[in-house]
């Protein structure tokens, strides 16, 4: 390779030999990259795709279905619309709580607070902590002698519902410990948008005199709508996807209460061997995301300025 | 479309690291505190009081005799302080293959991903070869492919391998993302090419130019993908639950975790003491870095699980 590149050195020997080196070279550096995307990212779509057409046991005959699998889960599968159902409703919930949290958060950490960066630690913790460990310190403190209702039951003397166990207290615990663990990632996304607004236009409003919730009204919140669009639509795509939560909060329960699409898909293939139709489940998941990422962006003229 | 977001969201650093040293004025100045600071600073505190509640509580609960974790009225100090907990936690389960899984994974997956982001970076900002965008817009399109649609082929890949319960089935599979190789094509756009033909004129290869001109200047940027693929990793749950099947010879520490609450769910203290150690080394690494965290979560913002 050396050799190869110290007699590029004398450019002016034609462009064309000089492209060819430069074309073998990159091939070098980018047949580790290609290889592996090949082999574990492109070769498992196609692989995904023609699974959701078998009937495909993880062991065993594979039977050609053709469209089966899609209609199995549209219209005979008990627990597919409930798990679409749950994505939904804690996408809803999760999306909104997320973003005003983590922006008033983001808001409060102006640089005139002393100590910010300490806040900001603390805020991110969770985040990259181990699900699992964020998890099992919440299903501790929601016990039904855990230290929630025990605060409650000793200073009000008021029993709080058993959260993990009521099927519309379950998912909205969920969801609150989800906003827990998950809020100081868009909080440091806010964080680095608000520290990159343009000083001269807020100079400008001050100067016309814009304060207060007039300021952030129209001045702040404009400039940072691209952040905010951003981070709604990574919001949205992760939330979609969530699985770890539930699984072990709730174990997906009461009942089906919780369980979100990814569970659905990971408990066909991996539970009930029927990685034909978690593929197939899979593929619609992404089909979603798909659809309600393209809602979002054709959304975004109407309220994201990116001007300035 | 996935992929116009993350442009947008990567190119903004780019501008950011022209932009300080103008623009930004001293911060040093003395501002007057205003009544509005100071409801700020109550709000922040509060808030971050109550977010802190879990982990403090998890915290003390570690040091307690498991009897008194769901005593009523609630207590923050038991009886007694168990620091024991935190010794006892060893000696349930393989707690230390846990901790060594962990590390091996993260450190080995990280080494992978450094190297292939770098050099497919590299090839994807620096040189010119013909095809270069089309491949590139290949590389985009794999990143809106969500994990969930990859698992299931997945194993079954590696099942046809013979992959499955191996260490490189818990390495290889989800360490040639291109989140990585368009981190470090963005961050090598950014260097002058002047840099680079000068070492070139003067007689270095492709590797040498590279590894002695390109790479030291990318530090952080290879700092950010470092710390970022190390927490993914680490913290990694639903492709470890997947491919492996012995978790004591490959249970990685959220695996651990979430057998050892399986099994010993009765010993809240001990789940809890678990929980805090394999909480330590992220947050440990997040304390340390935290100055490149803004920085770096605007670059990398997507690093998600």
């Amino acid at each position: 390779m050396t050799a190869t590149g110290a007699s590029a050195a004398p450019l002016r020997r034609g462009q064309s030999r000089l492209r060819r080196i430069e074309s073998r070279q990159a091939l070098g550096f980018i047949s580790p990259a290609l290889a592996g995307l090949t082999v574990f990212t492109i070769a498992p779509v196609i692989l995904s795709i023609v699974m959701s057409l078998y009937d495909w046991p993880a062991w065993g005959d594979r039977t050609f279905v053709g469209g089966g699998n899609y209609v199995d889960l549209f219209t005979r599968h008990p627990d597919f619309w409930p798990s679409l159902r749950n994505s939904a409703i804690f996408t809803l919930l999760f999306v909104p709580m997320n973003l005003a949290v983590s922006l008033t958060l983001a808001l409060l950490l102006s640089p005139r607070i002393k100590g910010r960066a300490v806040f900001r630690v603390l805020f991110f913790i969770p985040v990259v902590t181990p699900m699992v460990a964020n998890v099992l310190v919440w299903k501790m403190l929601l016990q039904p002698n855990g230290l929630f209702n025990g605060l409650s039951t000793s200073m009000f003397g008021i029993e709080l519902p058993s959260f993990l166990s009521h099927p519309q207290w379950a998912m909205v615990m969920v969801v609150v410990m989800s906003v827990w663990q998950g809020m100081g990632y868009n909080m440091l996304i806010f964080c680095a948008a608000l520290e990159q607004l343009p000083e001269p236009v807020l100079e400008a409003a001050r100067i016309d005199g814009a304060k207060g919730w007039r300021m952030f009204s129209r001045i702040t919140l404009p400039l940072l709508s691209p952040a905010i669009f951003f981070t709604t639509v990574m919001t949205m795509i992760t939330s979609m996807q969530v699985f770890a939560q539930p699984q072990l909060l709730t174990g997906g329960g009461p009942g089906n209460a919780t369980i979100p699409i990814v569970m659905f898909i990971y408990d066909q293939a991996f539970t009930f061997q029927q990685m034909g139709l978690a593929a197939a489940a899979a593929w619609i998941l992404f089909a979603i995301i798909i659809g309600l990422t393209a809602l979002q962006f054709s959304a975004q003229k109407r309220w994201v300025h990116y001007e300035v | 479309m996935r992929s116009d977001v993350i442009a947008d969201a990567a190119a903004r650093p780019g501008e950011q690291q022209v932009a300080p040293a103008g623009v930004v004025p001293p911060r040093k100045e003395k501002q007057p505190v205003t009544a509005g600071v100071v409801v700020a600073y109550v709000c922040v505190v509060l808030a971050a009081v109550i977010f802190a509640v879990p982990l403090i509580y998890a915290l003390f609960s570690a040091l307690k005799p498991n009897d008194q974790i769901f005593a009523v009225p609630p207590t923050l100090v038991g009886d007694e302080v168990r620091w024991g907990n935190f010794v006892e936690v060893f000696r349930f389960g393989p707690f230390w293959t846990y901790i060594g899984n962990s590390f091996f994974v993260a450190i080995a997956g990280t080494i992978v991903v450094n190297i292939v982001s770098t050099t497919a970076g590299y090839a994807f900002g620096r040189l010119r070869w013909r095809g270069r965008d089309v491949v590139f817009v290949l590389f985009l399109v794999t990143l809106m492919v969500p994990q969930e649609v990859l698992v299931v082929p997945m194993f079954q890949l590696m099942q046809w391998l013979g992959w499955v319960n191996t260490p490189q089935a818990l390495i290889l599979p989800f360490a040639f993302t291109a989140f990585g190789t368009f981190l470090m094509r963005q961050f090598f756009r950014g260097i002058p090419y002047e840099l680079e033909e000068a070492a070139r004129v003067d007689g270095a290869g492709p590797l040498r130019t590279f590894g002695s001109i390109i790479l030291p200047l990318a530090r952080s940027a290879v700092a950010v993908l470092t710390v970022f693929t190390f927490i993914s990793f680490w913290n990694s749950y639903l492709w470890p639950l997947i491919v492996v099947n012995d978790y004591g010879y490959l249970g990685t520490l959220p695996i651990g975790l979430a057998t050892f609450s399986g099994q010993f769910g009765t010993r809240w203290d001990l789940q809890m003491a678990a929980s805090i150690i394999s909480m330590i080394p992220t947050a440990i690494l997040v304390i340390v870095l935290q100055k490149h965290l803004v920085k770096g979560i605007a670059t990398a913002g997507i690093a998600g699980r």
